[in-house]
């Protein structure tokens, strides 16, 4: 099968932008074409202090996708998914290369603001991270300092609906007023979920969001993105290969290159297609070795 | 490695488990350990003990009127009200000099300072400051505080003793609050962040919070400290003879304070001052005690409510 052409950041895109309407479930085959972009990296560079992390990425994410980011350990995936909404600000040392546009604009320019980035472009971390409060107050702090909603009953709303799209509500509905600290891992994942979408965000990066859970509660969280992806675009770094094959539409294979100079190790990007492509056709060697799992 | 069949028979594993090898050293340790915790505790209850033997006379004969009467050249008439009013107004001035202070430079120092090389030598500094002998801070507050703003402090007064000792516990609730924040995961902050909550908003909601019983523990170990200082309130000018006033909100006039005046009572002949001397230094661990009790208490709240 050729490279999907509209992965490929060369090609210009002349094609019609055809926005099919998403079909639930079933998104096996072929991607559908001409989704509208949301990010696009080009020549991308990513650097913590003189160490540079991340070389010469460009991609694209498409509207109402997944998009998978696979790799092995210390090959910039989760780097370059917190370039997406400029976490990679709170670390000092880091510095970014290239351009990142978010529908056309510049991520990394001056005037714009990480905060009203985070806000539209949420996260979810590789351990569930819940605040040390009660399951209400976790979902609704973002609406809080969106300002959202001042309390009251749109707050319960709000509350209410993050914590159904999460599959979570009939768990919680009674213990609302309970501390976060006390659901299963699985269950505070699902809460770090509600509360990434009570904010409404337009994008969810998800950062190994199920390396800590169970197969029964990982399974919970893949039928929860299936069903969100009508609303929301997702980009997921994961380790597992058979997850990034089962949820993703498109997958993104990194892989790290050892510097000869200095024993560091920079992440490339090696390909990029549609995720049916990228595990049974791969036109790159690394990546089939890696997803054959001969590699990594 | 060829291993020789060997059935692992009841008798053969009953014995491999059973066997008792003697932990030497480990016994030895424990005790070591424990007697090092004994000592520790007999010095503190000898010191408690002596001190409340001698001063039972006076504890229990006049305690009312030792703590509500002022200074008087006569033993038996003689309180330390002016002590205990020097004292709490100089625990007041520390909390409300010190701790706002010290928690928001500890907050700007982790929370918003970049860490450049100026950064790490102000922190350097500060943990040198916090080990500087605290008659030096006498000496400073006597300079700054007595003298050169006496139109404001009303000379060696207690509201000069009480800046000179929030000045003087300032680095260690910088350092003890710095500790507190640092320790707080970054797990939580990146979680605010990631909502698109600001700087000072995960500050305020998430690691101020958090951190909040570290920097109480850090607190009630510099009022504590606070408390106990002698020599720079000598420095400065507590009074070390009769005077009157040293009334409770007198801010600008003369002053004693409870270590001060153990110290006075102290250098009086033994036989008619020792047991004030004693019942003084009962009070002021009274004192002390009953402010780390009020603060573990309020720590213990907060540390719930994680």
């Amino acid at each position: 099968m050729a490279p999907d052409p509209d992965t490929a950041v060369e090609t210009r895109r002349t094609e019609p932008a055809v926005d099919l309407a998403p079909q639930a479930g079933g998104h096996r085959g072929a991607p559908r074409p001409s989704k509208a972009v949301v990010f696009e990296t080009e020549a991308l560079n990513v650097y913590y202090g003189a160490f540079k992390a991340v070389r010469d990425v460009s991609l694209r994410v498409h509207e109402h996708e997944i998009t998978a980011f696979i790799g092995p350990s210390g090959c910039g995936k989760t780097t370059m998914l917190r370039c997406f909404n400029r976490m990679n600000d709170l670390i000092e040392t880091a510095r970014v290369e290239g351009t990142l546009s978010y529908h056309g604009v510049d991520l990394y320019d001056p005037g714009v603001n990480p905060v009203e980035v985070r806000r539209r472009v949420g996260m979810v971390f590789q351990k569930p991270n819940p605040f040390p409060k009660s399951i209400y107050e976790n979902v609704a702090y973002g609406p809080k300092v969106a300002r959202l909603a001042k309390g009251g009953t749109a707050m319960d709303e709000i509350v209410e609906r993050s914590l159904r799209q999460a599959a979570l509500w009939d768990e919680v509905k009674d213990r609302l007023k309970a501390s976060a600290m006390g659901l299963s891992g699985g269950q505070q994942q699902r809460l770090c979920i509600a509360r990434c979408l009570a904010v409404d965000p337009e994008v969810i990066l998800m950062d190994e969001p199920c390396s800590a859970l169970d197969p029964i509660a990982t399974g919970r969280i893949e039928d929860l993105m299936d069903e969100i992806k009508q609303q929301y675009t997702i980009i997921i770094v994961t380790h597992n290969m058979q997850q990034a094959a089962r949820v993703s539409d498109r997958t993104a294979f990194f892989t790290a290159e050892v510097n000869e100079t200095s024993d560091t190790r920079t992440g490339i990007l090696v390909e990029y297609d549609a995720t049916e492509t990228m595990f049974s056709n791969p036109g790159d060697e690394r990546t089939e070795n890696y997803v054959t799992g001969r590699f990594g | 490695m060829a291993v020789a069949p060997h059935a692992l028979t009841r008798e053969v594993v009953s014995a491999r488990i059973q066997g008792r090898r003697a932990d030497v050293g480990g016994t030895v340790f424990k005790y070591v350990l424990l007697s090092a915790l004994l000592v520790t505790i007999a010095v503190l209850v000898i010191l408690l003990y002596s001190q409340v033997d001698r001063g039972s006379e006076v504890l229990t004969g006049r305690l009312g009127d030792f703590i509500t009467s002022k200074y008087s050249s006569l033993p038996t008439r003689s309180g330390i009200i002016q002590g205990i009013n020097g004292t709490l107004t100089i625990a007041a001035f520390v909390i409300f000099i010190a701790v706002p202070l010290g928690v928001g430079a500890a907050v700007y120092l982790e929370e918003y300072a970049q860490k450049t090389r100026l950064t790490r030598f102000i922190d350097v500094n500060i943990r040198n400051l916090a080990g500087v002998p605290s008659v030096v801070y006498g000496i400073l507050g006597l300079a700054i505080f007595a003298r050169a703003l006496r139109n404001v402090t009303g000379g060696a007064s207690v509201m000069a003793a009480g800046i000179t000792l929030a000045v003087l516990v300032l680095p260690i609730v910088i350092i003890t609050s710095a500790e507190a924040i640092r320790a707080v995961p970054d797990s939580i902050r990146e979680a605010g962040f990631g909502v698109g909550a600001t700087r000072w908003e995960v500050t305020r909601s998430h690691v101020l919070p958090y951190a909040l019983p570290g920097i109480l523990t850090g607190t009630v170990l510099s009022v504590a400290r606070a408390l106990g200082e002698a020599a720079p309130l000598i420095v400065v000018g507590a009074k070390t003879g009769f005077f009157t006033g040293g009334d409770f909100g007198d801010l600008r006039d003369n002053f004693q304070a409870l270590p001060s005046q153990i110290y006075q009572f102290s250098r009086l002949p033994e036989s008619s001052w020792g047991g004030n001397t004693a019942a003084a230094i009962v009070v002021l661990l009274a004192i002390v005690l009953a402010v780390n009790s009020a603060a573990i208490l309020l720590r213990n709240r907060f540390e719930k409510k994680r």
